[in-house]
């Protein structure tokens, strides 16, 4: 602690003496700068902060979108609210090693814990064809190098920035007086956007599978492969199934969880696979757009076979509690120029803030149902 | 250095765009800010600094030793809540390409969105306690001319001095 006692009053100016300074037009002035200065912190704090552009879409701003159209449900998920835990594990063949110096790709097993979902924010929506099934993962190689992608059923992604997702977002709330979107707001947003007509051409022309165990997941957007050279592909990933392909059918009225008791079932008849499958990027293919396919002739390679033994209602320290931010990557793997990118990893981490302080009930797949 | 871990806080939760970005930098620069307020600390004990001059009146005194003490606590506090934080919701903490950091705390979502809250406030007066400290130096340097920056910077800046009464 150091001496605050008093200096001889000689040494001080009195406040009288310090009043009659700052009368003074040369130390007013002096007073001017330093209150611009200060203002000039202040400001920029601020306007970096975004307090200053009220109309700016924030990650904040972002999921209260989602909550305006689907309501608060306080700890679940803002989007792919709806989900089920399942676990196993990743066996890499080692052909990845090609294309990225990624710990996963090493030939050998890795853990992995993932989670199937439906898209939208209603935690307890009835289960139907309609919405797009989400399907999240980590890898835990045994020495580091931990991996998290969030995939979806669909070829391509119907928008291609994140202002486009959420204006997309907000013409799909439900109307309550018709209990449907409103149809002009919809009409005006594909007008607005021609890149979402295109894409969903492209995701209509594909059929659906009809469940989740026999579905293709698409990482969707584009990342940055490099290798132990040092050299950098473009590359896209994707889950094919080792289930034989089947049609989607009609919503099953009697089980309003009825893709998920399908999984369940599914599951429990023994284990479930997929090979994880890279699209290798050329040259002059588009990175920055998920709304755009690559040509089919693109190289595929097959680095691995994901298999799945083991499957779980939400519960704390599992899946549950788990942030699939899809820019959660080894060293490696790296995100492309794609906006949408950042944007859902701040999205996503916006969401997870929010749920993680919130007290939680049990999910609409519940222990008794996985038969746990 | 500081300055700019409080501007690309406040930027990142408020950028889609940049997220990823800032996110990168603020994690590294955290913990290396961790490491150097330490080595100051160590250092300020053993080479305490300067007397306060004279112009400065006891209340003054002790604001000014306060707001010091306060600033160097919420510096290592505000790193460390951010390691505890991550470490909460068991994102990986990646300083550079492969060189992770050990989480120092269990996996508990409630604990996270406490701590995620704890780190937003302390930041926050941080940067109050600086723009008052910042206020307070700079109505000594440019009002009263009383040499009080000469204690801060390692050269000297000369004003005339103040004429006693």
């Amino acid at each position: 602690m150091p001496d605050h006692s008093l200096p001889p009053p000689e040494e001080r100016p009195s406040a009288k003496k310090l009043l009659a300074m700052l009368s003074e037009p040369r130390t007013a002035a002096r007073m001017a700068i330093l209150g611009a200065l200060v203002l000039c912190v202040v400001g920029s704090f601020a306007y970096v902060g975004g307090w200053l552009s009220p109309g700016l879409l924030t990650p904040g701003r972002f999921a209260d979108g989602f909550q305006e159209v689907f309501g608060v449900h306080p700890g679940f998920r803002r989007n792919h609210a709806k989900g089920v835990c399942v676990s196993g594990y990743f066996e890499s063949n080692g052909q990845g090693t090609r294309l990225s110096k990624a710990r996963v790709f090493e030939p050998g097993r890795a853990a992995v814990t993932g989670r199937f979902s439906l898209s939208g924010g209603e935690p307890f929506a009835v289960d139907g064809p309609a919405a797009v099934r989400g399907f999240g993962l980590r890898f835990e190689p045994r020495h580091g190098g931990q991996w998290r992608t969030a995939m979806v059923d669909i070829p391509v992604f119907a928008v291609g920035t994140p202002e486009g997702f959420y204006d997309q977002l907000l013409a799909s709330k439900i109307d309550p007086a018709t209990g449907k979107p409103d149809p002009a707001k919809m009409t005006a947003f594909l007008a607005a956007h021609p890149e979402t007509v295109r894409a969903i051409t492209i995701i209509k022309a594909k059929p659906f599978s009809s469940g989740f165990d026999n579905a293709t997941f698409n990482g969707l957007n584009v990342f940055r492969f490099t290798n132990a050279a040092g050299d950098t592909t473009p590359v896209r990933w994707s889950m094919v199934p080792v289930d034989a392909f089947a049609p989607e059918g009609p919503a099953d009225a009697q089980d309003k969880n009825y893709l998920f008791d399908a999984l369940i079932a599914r599951i429990r008849r023994g284990p479930v696979q997929w090979h994880m499958i890279i699209t290798i990027g050329q040259p002059g293919d588009p990175t920055d757009d998920a709304t755009l396919p690559w040509p089919d002739t693109r190289e595929h390679l097959d680095v691995g076979t994901l298999t799945l033994d083991s499957v779980a209602a939400e519960a704390p320290g599992n899946c549950r509690d788990i942030n699939f931010d899809p820019l959660v990557l080894p060293d490696g793997i790296a995100p492309s120029d794609d906006p949408l990118l950042s944007a859902r990893s701040a999205v996503y981490s916006q969401s997870f803030t929010r749920r993680a302080g919130e007290t939680k009930e049990p999910s609409a797949v519940t222990p008794a149902e996985v038969g746990q | 250095m500081v300055l700019t871990m409080l501007f690309i806080g406040v930027a990142m939760v408020a950028s889609l765009a940049d997220y990823h970005l800032l996110v990168s930098i603020h994690r590294p620069l955290g913990i290396a800010i961790l490491i150097l307020v330490i080595i100051r600390y160590v250092n300020r004990k053993l080479n305490p600094p300067p007397e306060f001059i004279a112009t400065m009146p006891p209340e003054e005194r002790v604001a000014a030793h306060y707001s010091e003490l306060l600033m160097y606590a919420m510096m290592f506090a505000l790193p460390l809540i951010g390691w505890g934080m991550l470490s909460a919701a068991r994102y990986p903490i990646v300083l550079f390409g492969p060189i992770h950091l050990p989480p120092i705390l269990p996996h508990s979502p409630m604990l996270y969105a406490v701590l995620r809250k704890t780190h937003t406030i302390v930041a926050y007066l941080f940067f109050a306690t600086f723009i008052a400290h910042f206020s307070a130096v700079l109505f000594h340097t440019l009002i009263m001319r009383d040499g009080l920056i000469d204690r801060m910077v390692p050269w000297r800046v000369r004003g005339p001095e103040i004429n006693p009464p």
